[in-house]
């Protein structure tokens, strides 16, 4: 790793300044580019836009890091000399995590003291505030891109607003697939703080070494490989909303260091005394039970205390009633405009079948179910055929369990208790895996039988038996 | 088993954008890590949906790409495909690091 150059400004002041000193508090995005469009410099609010480091993207070309439309279909940069006037163009960039971002961007040439093309001048603006305003709906039952009519859902998006408005730290729980991501961010949207930068960090992500860095930042030499000071995730979320998603996963010893965050909204770099002033806004998200985790000892009382400030849980699915009605038309309208087909809505057969279905990945899995629907059937209505194999494999399970017209089957509501007992601790792995356990003690370890009991052709179940790890 | 892996190209580099690929290279590597097999595949147009169609149809493994949405990644995530996103590189150099079995999502490959 090659430790970055010094870039000090002679003239400016009495003294020489550094230029990152001097763009890194600039709320706009900033990329220096040199003749040949390869990074020189970009500021912290670049950083904290496309989720690359200044270490990562120095001397890489400008269209990996960038990630625009403008860079693959055609960079104004390729004409630009040190007579070009500045150029504006409206696009999009795709950051490290995974979000396709509108932004405006500006670019310019950069010319020496003799006029000669020096390097390029590149400003990133974030357009999604302006474009959400633009696009807000004002029906009751959206809040921008959540979606629901059940009282659950309306009384959070009655509350939402007001809380947004608030600086207050917000939990977030719910299952998987539940939208807590979408939540935070409509949160940090709807807020004051909808100008500055929304900073995601998972914290089940990372090793709990690597975390530490990442969220609070270190001093060049704190350890071995830190050849560059690194601003931490903290610090980028500066003026913005830190989203910290699976803190249940966040360790002990970072649960501390967070609690003294929160206590003093000071951050200090690994191997730095000096600390920094962060205004950041925290809104957490887990899809496990601290109240549990504390309990065991795994999750400190006093941060779930401090972050537990407004607790926000979003119901599963399966708790919605007819959300999962009004979700289904709009993700299948949505794929069909996408995939340019002529969807008429789904049979009778077809939509039984996903009402049926207790959605284990809730919204997110609805949402993948219908994409596959759309792409698999090619006009007219969906059919029971067009949907995933494996929702007609559970519908034939509940016919083996529960003959009995109309009773939603053992397995079902085991779903649902055990889901309700320990609010969404158990993931749809570990109750398939607890299904097939269950399968194979009634059967007495008889795969065949087994198989036949679950619904299963003996392969799939020999997969699964594989997949779980079960010493069958 | 052989493992089939798919990369979005932008001539000799693997391609910022999944979305906005339209070469993709399909590469073959044997179980002692030898890339055996390359073909490429100019798509008539970029999309994601035709990608990702043409990733489950050629039965790929494994997708390196750069920069990719995450409504497509989960797509793909869940139908068992492994996803090694924000890969930069030429695309020699991404195949030898293949070959050896060191490639991780966010690499930079100088």
């Amino acid at each position: 790793m090659n430790t970055l150059p010094r870039t000090p400004i002679n003239g400016l002041f009495d003294t020489p300044v550094e230029l990152p000193s001097l763009i890194d508090e600039v709320p706009l995005a900033i990329v220096v580019l040199d003749t040949r469009r390869r990074i020189v410099m970009i500021n912290r609010a670049f950083e904290a836009l496309s989720g690359f480091s200044m270490e990562e993207a120095k001397g890489i070309h400008c269209s990996h890091i960038m990630r625009s439309k403008l860079c693959i279909q055609k960079c104004p940069l390729e004409n630009m000399d040190s007579n070009s006037e500045p150029v504006s163009v409206e696009s999009d960039m795709i950051n490290k995590d995974r979000q396709l971002i509108p932004v405006l961007i500006n670019l310019s040439p950069i010319r020496d003291a003799e006029d000669n093309l020096a390097g390029f001048l590149e400003t990133v603006e974030d357009l999604r505030p302006l474009k959400e305003v633009n696009s807000r709906e004002t029906h009751a039952y959206v809040f921008r891109h959540l979606i629901g009519k059940s009282p659950e859902m309306t009384r959070i998006f009655q509350t939402l607003p007001l809380l947004a408005q608030s600086d207050s730290a917000i939990l977030i729980t719910g299952e998987t697939g539940t939208g807590k991501d979408l939540l935070a961010e409509a949160v940090h949207q709807a807020s004051n703080r909808a100008k500055g930068p929304f900073i995601k960090v998972n914290c089940g992500a990372l090793p709990e070494t690597l975390l530490e860095s990442e969220l609070f930042g270190h001093r060049k030499g704190a350890f071995t490989g830190a050849v560059e000071n690194k601003p931490g995730r903290f610090r980028l979320a500066h003026n913005g909303t830190l989203y910290l998603t699976e803190i249940g996963d966040l360790p002990l010893t970072l649960q501390v260091k967070l609690l003294m965050f929160l206590d003093d909204k000071v951050v200090y770099p690994l191997g730095s005394a000096k600390g920094f002033q962060a205004d950041v806004r925290i809104i957490a998200a887990t899809h496990r039970n601290l109240d549990l985790m504390v309990k065991e000892g795994e999750f400190r009382e006093d941060l779930m205390f401090r972050l537990n400030v407004v607790r926000l849980h979003l119901p599963p699915l399966r708790e919605r009633g007819d959300d999962i009605r009004l979700i289904l038309d709009h993700f299948m309208s949505i794929f069909a405009k996408r995939f340019r087909k002529k969807i008429n809505g789904l049979s009778k057969k077809a939509l039984k079948i996903l009402l049926d279905y207790p959605f284990p990945g809730n919204v997110r899995e609805l949402r993948n179910t219908i994409e596959y629907a759309v792409n698999m059937c090619p006009k007219g209505q969906i059919q029971s055929t067009h949907l995933p194999a494996y929702l007609a494999e559970t519908k034939h399970f509940y016919g083996r369990v529960s003959p009995e017209a109309g009773v939603r089957s053992e397995w079902t509501s085991s779903i649902v208790t055990s889901d309700s007992e320990q609010s969404g601790q158990k993931t749809w792995a570990s109750l398939e895996r607890d299904m097939i356990i269950k399968a194979l003690v009634k059967t007495k370890g008889r795969r065949n039988k087994a198989a036949d009991m679950l619904g299963w052709g003996r392969s799939t179940l020999w997969r699964k038996i594989k997949q779980y790890n079960i010493d069958a | 088993m052989e493992q089939k892996i798919l990369i979005p190209l932008y001539a000799d580099q693997v391609a910022p954008r999944f979305d906005l690929a339209t070469e993709v290279s399909i590469v073959s590597i044997s179980d002692d890590g030898r890339a055996t097999g390359k073909k490429t595949v100019v798509l008539p147009r970029a999309s994601a949906e035709q990608l990702c169609h043409l990733i489950l149809l050629e039965k790929i493994g494994t997708v390196v790409c750069g920069g990719i949405e995450d409504e497509y990644y989960q797509y793909l995530k869940w139908k068992n495909v492994t996803v090694l996103d924000s890969v930069i590189g030429s695309y020699k150099k991404v195949i030898k690091q293949l070959e050896s079995g060191t490639l991780r999502a966010g690499d930079i490959v100088r």
